[in-house]
């Protein structure tokens, strides 16, 4: 049973996001970090491997080179080894071409099942899990806040609003899970040290058998504005008055906006 | 002699401080006003493997050089102090069996303290015997097999939690302390050994202060450090190395303060701007960072003499112990005073760290004890001798 982790590197959720003059985020300008809901996908990965329930866990990324450092903190914390596809006509890949370049490098590397998070915090399309299992032609077990590995089939627990559903399917699969799955651990200083060691391997385009012309230029959307939220009005405070006053005011001011 | 920081030593940095701004950090108010033990933090650091950083591979431990050790010292002290003793006191537990050990002792009890199974105490000081180390009284009298101890110790670090002492007691009384003195490997397990208390503290109060009793304690043979009277010598080389653990416990502390200096600055306002932008407050913030900074570069300069194993070691651990704690001192201090009010109630953390810092200008040597090793080396490097007290020191 092999596990491969598909992981994004993105700038810290913190982090004040600049863009370049064609809109795309500048990766140089801001600390990056593995996309935070990618972490509950590698925990779960982990946990199925230290169950018993896996024999190998693998890490696949596309980006820039520096995403290898994405990689390399991701076998801190656990897992055998990592791929990253690099190649300058991947610049500004929106998530048709991202799908595509996963699904080509996950027909090389024939997991019985790709993990990915429910989203990534930068971009937040939610579309690749959905695509690259189309690619394949694999079926799609999404939002998942436990994933389970039993007798040739993968299992998801999937939190609904009135309770949870259970959805099963053959392996391979392609699956994602939330953040329900557990904190993800921390990297221990001799999984640091023990990642140094294991293998990392950066694949180009040509070595996954994609062609750069079939890719349309990485992207058949284009991001026409990004604009930061619009700032909330200022808070409206009632003080100095008495109780019966205050709460007066407060009901009028929720009916006004028809609140209750 | 150079030293310069990694790349490894930089990632171990942020790998530490992120462990500590989101798991140490929000437990040090609390674990400060209950005076427990943070067991729970002990776990993680062992789970991380933060408490096996001065041990060798071989017995289970990472193997960090001096610097690597200081920087994770540091970053959990920036959080918090009590917890930063935990792989300090680790660390000056050990260093007598590091130091004087037999391979078997080493087998036997790195390991333990590597994983963090086991927690150590150095226990050396005593009630009447503190600066003045010389003048310990505690007996160990050969018997058979074992030596039999009786005795007490005071101000032991951790000595209520530990499994197991390296402690320190006279096998020969009429030689005195500085000849006489022995060094054994104590399981706390041992019929006749017991907590008589545990000390109200300022500061650092979830690392419990314990004085100790040893009442016909028999410690086997092959428990001992070294030979007879070889004690003196192994707790002054273990003191040597270690205070250079309480220059990085200060320099953290002096950064959490100006951490929570520089972002109160920043948020308060006062007379219609922020407290930041008033130079008064600024010239404040600049002392505290850049000397913080000095203290740091010269706890890392002495780390690199540590691992050279320098003859001077003494002369640059003293000194980045001496300059660190008086930072942390100063600094915490102003912390409180930039905060004002705000500054020395509870609700803010900076009157816990400038507790805290009291104790890194009192433990493993007083800041006098610090002047008396940096003067002596002084003049013995210009040839001129120094007539000072016998090397003594303090602990806790």
């Amino acid at each position: 049973m092999k596990i491969v982790v598909c992981i994004k590197q993105v700038p810290a959720t913190t982090a004040e996001k600049r863009y370049t003059a064609d809109l795309r985020l500048d990766r140089a300008s801001a600390e990056s970090v593995i996309n935070p809901l990618d972490e509950y996908a590698i925990e779960q990965a982990l946990r199925l491997a230290e169950a018993g329930a896996a024999e190998s866990v693998a890490y696949l990324s596309m980006g820039p080179d520096s995403a290898a450092e994405a990689l390399r903190r991701a076998l801190a914390m656990g897992g055998d080894e990592a791929h990253l596809v690099t190649d300058d006509a991947l610049a500004g890949a929106d998530e048709w071409a991202t799908a595509k370049v996963l699904a080509a490098a996950l027909d090389k590397l024939g997991p019985d099942v790709t993990l990915m998070g429910m989203a990534s915090d930068d971009a937040r399309g939610s579309l690749v899990p959905g695509a690259v299992a189309a690619l394949r032609g694999l079926p799609l077990l999404s939002y998942g806040s436990e994933l389970s590995l039993a007798d040739g089939s993968a299992r998801i627990r999937r939190l609904t609003a009135t309770g949870y559903d259970m959805i099963e399917a053959p392996l391979p699969v392609v699956a994602t899970v939330t953040d329900q799955v557990g904190e993800p651990r921390y990297a221990s200083l001799k999984g640091i040290m023990a990642a140094k060691r294991k293998p990392l391997e950066t694949w180009s385009l040509g070595d996954i058998g994609v062609e750069g012309g079939s890719l349309r230029g990485a992207a058949l959307t284009r991001v026409v504005e990004a604009k930061p939220p619009e700032a909330k009005p200022p808070t409206e405070r009632v003080e100095n008055v008495s109780a019966d006053e205050a709460a007066a005011k407060i009901a009028d001011w929720l009916a006004a906006r028809k609140l209750i | 002699m150079t030293y310069r920081l990694t790349d490894e030593h930089e990632e171990l940095r942020a790998i530490v401080r992120e462990l500590a701004a989101e798991q140490i950090a929000p437990r040090a108010a609390a674990i400060d006003e209950s005076a427990e033990f943070p067991w729970d933090l002990k776990e993680l650091l062992a789970k991380q493997d933060l408490l096996g950083t001065c041990f060798e591979e071989r017995h289970g431990g990472t193997a960090l050089d001096t610097i690597g050790q200081t920087i994770v010292a540091e970053e959990i002290a920036r959080a918090d102090a009590t917890t930063s003793l935990i792989p300090i006191v680790q660390k000056l537990g050990a260093l007598p069996i590091q130091l004087a050990g037999t391979d078997e002792q080493k087998d036997r009890y790195l390991p333990r303290l590597a994983s963090g199974e086991w927690l150590i105490a150095f226990a050396l000081t005593e009630a009447a015997a503190g600066s003045d180390v010389a003048s310990n009284r505690m007996r160990a009298r050969l018997e058979g097999d074992c030596y039999v101890l009786n005795g007490s110790k005071r101000f032991i670090t951790h000595g209520s939690v530990a499994n197991v002492l390296t402690a320190f007691a006279l096998t020969d009384p009429d030689a005195g302390g500085r000849k006489g003195m022995s060094g054994f490997i104590v399981e706390t397990e041992t019929p006749g050994f017991a907590v008589a208390r545990v000390e109200h503290k300022m500061g650092i109060r979830g690392s419990p202060t314990a004085e100790l009793t040893f009442d016909d304690v028999r410690v086997p043979v092959e428990n001992r450090l070294g030979d007879e009277g070889d004690g003196f010598r192994i707790a002054m080389e273990t003191l040597d190395r270690s205070r250079l653990s309480i220059a990085a416990q200060a320099v953290g502390i002096a950064q959490g303060a100006i951490d929570e200096a520089v972002r109160y600055a920043a948020d308060r306002k006062q007379f219609g701007q922020r407290v930041a932008d008033f130079q008064g407050i600024q010239f404040m913030l600049a002392d505290m960072a850049s000397q913080t900074e000095a203290a740091r570069q010269l706890t890392y300069a002495a780390a690199a003499r540590v691992d050279a194993n320098a003859s001077d070691l003494p002369y640059w651990t003293s000194s980045a112990k001496l300059v660190a704690g008086d930072t942390a001192m100063r600094v915490t201090t102003d912390a409180v005073q930039v905060l004002g009010g705000y500054g020395y109630i509870t609700e803010y953390p900076v009157e816990r760290m400038m507790r805290d810092a009291k104790i890194t200008q009192l433990y493993e040597g007083t800041q006098q004890i610090q002047r008396l090793i940096i003067a002596r080396q002084l003049l013995q490097r210009a040839g001129v001798g120094a007539r000072t007290m016998d090397r003594s020191e303090t602990t806790a």
